[in-house]
């Protein structure tokens, strides 16, 4: 327990420091190490400051964010196969943040990026949970997540393509892969308030997602208020799904690769769970952003291709172990 | 240099052009023309005769990407589909190397003969390539007697100057220009170096923000944005670039005088030049 804890944490901690170490400008470790902490008005620390420290910050805030989403709302759905980016939250992330961008939203006072993003996520979770039922079988929760991310898909892209902005029709990939590329300090500062309300929120659940696992009835004896819960996962996941989102684009797989592979180390108690996936979330994410600097050190590989590369043949496995347990 | 007179193209002495014979397309000027590209819209509106030029590309008035947008609004514009182009029945269609593949290998296949012009990636290309729609509208002495006056104002850039001020162009994304290119030459003939080369790019490509951090040019030179806004774009004002900039001069440059390899670089040079009486100024 606390073992997996510290683990966690070290491996987060050097996935961290290697994120700031890799790069296309050629700085030795120890040189930008210096660099970063002392700091005088050189290159290079303008360089570690402005360029590497907001990646890796984004790294792990974004991460940490999309662990405790998926684990939260596997907790909560108790279904395997939930994930922000496959049931069409980040999608709604995404298509919120594209609009508030063309409309000039965003550009016009700081929160305004992510709290549209917000918005999104938030309309998105509530239809895909109106559509697939409080106690909905995993067909009924992917099919509904299917249709609200092509729709989501399909307006983000219209919208795109009817910017007066040439640019805005190529950035189409971004909003559906995502990208920590060329992020600045402006956009930790954006995203961290509501990544920190939504966390907040999200660990509270820890509690009332153990009592859960008994059945509602149960947990309803044990006094958590369900629709009081219900109300919090909801807010939660969109505050953190729609901040990340809204700075680095809909990032998928994560939620649903992370919580499924430390639920054997937790006891598959929901509530430890979720800050053990907020830790392995950032730790995949941190991961996976080295992976496209070291792939592609020149050109921008999209995040979400090495997170789906990783979690599509999971989710596969996943679908064929629901069908064999005949659920 | 065209007037309003090739507003109607008309029937008129065309009469009802008959189909355009594949075989004796080099003996006659050709009189209906219509241009798919920005670059060749304005090539050709600087070198046809009255009434040659049909139509050119809906690009060419958009104040943002054409040098020309003025003497444009004079012609008919169309959107580059094979469709439209071919219903005009023109006798010789003009069209970048970039342009859609698939409209301009249509329009071949309809029998319509198509002059192809790739870009200019010199200023010694842009007299090649007004020399080229020269030949290709049969109007040769006006292209010399532009061709005459764009080496004449050049040569007046050729002084020699003490230092060279480190200069980056800096894109939407990133981009770039490299030394074999003619952003690279504009920058070159007026006094300064282009830190692209420095860093190993030749053509055009995208620069990393941290290579940018490091090499430290003296100026940057960022494109304007576009309306409506774009990620892509938001690099341009990312805190190095603005660290960057700080208490130097800056430039954005005006796409129009950039793009094409047209006389109107000239103007572009001109610009640059002005930067670097600046820079030199700031730095001294």
């Amino acid at each position: 327990m606390t073992r997996l804890a510290l683990l966690l944490t070290a491996l987060v901690g050097v996935l961290f420091i290697t994120a700031l170490l890799v790069g296309p400008a050629d700085i030795g470790p120890l040189q930008s190490l210096t660099a970063l902490v002392a700091g005088d008005e050189g290159p290079m620390t303008l360089v570690m400051r402005e360029i590497r420290l907001p990646r890796a910050l984004l790294g792990l805030l974004i991460g940490g964010s999309l662990g405790l989403a998926g684990a939260a709302m596997q907790g909560y759905l108790r279904n395997p196969l939930a994930d922000p980016g496959l049931i069409g939250v980040s999608g709604s992330a995404a298509l919120g943040a594209v609009l508030a961008i063309q409309t000039g939203v965003a550009a016009g006072f700081a929160l305004g990026l992510p709290l549209a993003a917000l918005g999104g996520a938030l309309i998105g979770m509530f239809l895909v949970l109106v559509l697939a039922g409080p106690r909905g079988s995993s067909l009924t929760l992917i099919l509904a997540g299917i249709a609200i991310s092509a729709l989501a898909g399909a307006f983000t892209s219209l919208v795109l393509n009817l910017s007066p902005n040439p640019f805005a029709a190529n950035e189409i990939v971004f909003w559906m892969m995502g990208s920590l590329a060329d992020r600045s300090m402006t956009h930790v500062w954006i995203a961290l308030p509501l990544i920190v309300l939504g966390a907040a929120l999200l660990l509270s659940l820890s509690r009332g997602l153990d009592a859960l696992t008994l059945g509602e009835d149960a947990a309803e004896a044990m006094g958590v208020r369900l629709s009081r819960l219900r109300l919090t996962l909801i807010f939660g996941t969109a505050a953190v799904v729609g901040a990340s989102t809204a700075v680095a684009g809909a990032i998928g797989f994560v939620g649903l690769v992370v919580p499924h592979l430390l639920r054997p180390f937790v006891g598959a108690r929901p509530g430890r769970l979720l800050w053990a996936s907020g830790l392995g979330g950032a730790a995949m994410l941190l991961a996976a952003d080295i992976a496209v600097r070291v792939i592609l050190p020149t050109r921008d590989l999209k995040l979400g291709v090495v997170t789906a590369l990783i979690g599509a043949p999971l989710f596969l496995h996943l679908i064929f172990r629901t069908r064999r347990d005949g659920m | 240099m065209v007037g309003a007179a090739g507003l109607s193209p008309g029937p008129g002495a065309a009469g009802l052009s008959p189909d355009p014979g594949a075989a004796d397309q080099v003996t006659a000027a050709p009189r209906r023309v219509v241009s798919m590209n920005l670059c060749t819209d304005q090539l050709a509106m600087l070198v046809a005769g009255t009434g040659q030029l049909l139509s050119i590309s809906d690009l060419s008035r958009d104040p943002r990407s054409s040098a020309m947008v003025d003497a444009a609004a004079a012609y008919p514009t169309h959107h580059g589909r094979a469709e439209e182009i071919y219903l005009m029945q023109p006798d010789l269609v003009i069209a970048g190397s970039f342009t859609a593949r698939a409209s301009v290998d249509m329009l071949k296949r309809l029998g319509i003969p198509v002059a192809v012009f790739d870009p200019a990636d010199s200023l010694t290309d842009v007299a090649d390539r007004l020399k080229q729609m020269g030949e290709v509208l049969h109007q040769q002495d006006r292209a010399e007697t532009l061709i005459a006056q764009f080496e004449a104002r050049l040569a007046t850039f050729q002084t020699e100057i003490a230092s060279h001020p480190r200069a980056a162009i800096y894109h939407a994304n990133g981009y770039t220009a490299g030394d074999k290119t003619l952003a690279s030459q504009i920058l070159t003939t007026a006094g300064l170096a282009n830190i692209a080369g420095e860093v190993g790019f030749s053509d055009a490509g995208f620069l990393p923000l941290e290579v940018l951090a490091m090499a430290q040019p003296d100026t940057v030179i960022t494109s304007r944005p576009y309306p409506g806004g774009s990620r892509s774009e938001e690099i341009m004002e990312h805190p190095v670039i603005e660290t960057l900039r700080r208490a130097r001069p800056e430039a954005a440059m005006t796409d129009s005088d950039w793009v094409c390899g047209t006389p109107y670089v000239l103007q572009a040079i001109d610009d640059m030049v002005d930067l670097r009486r600046d820079l030199q100024g700031a730095t001294r």
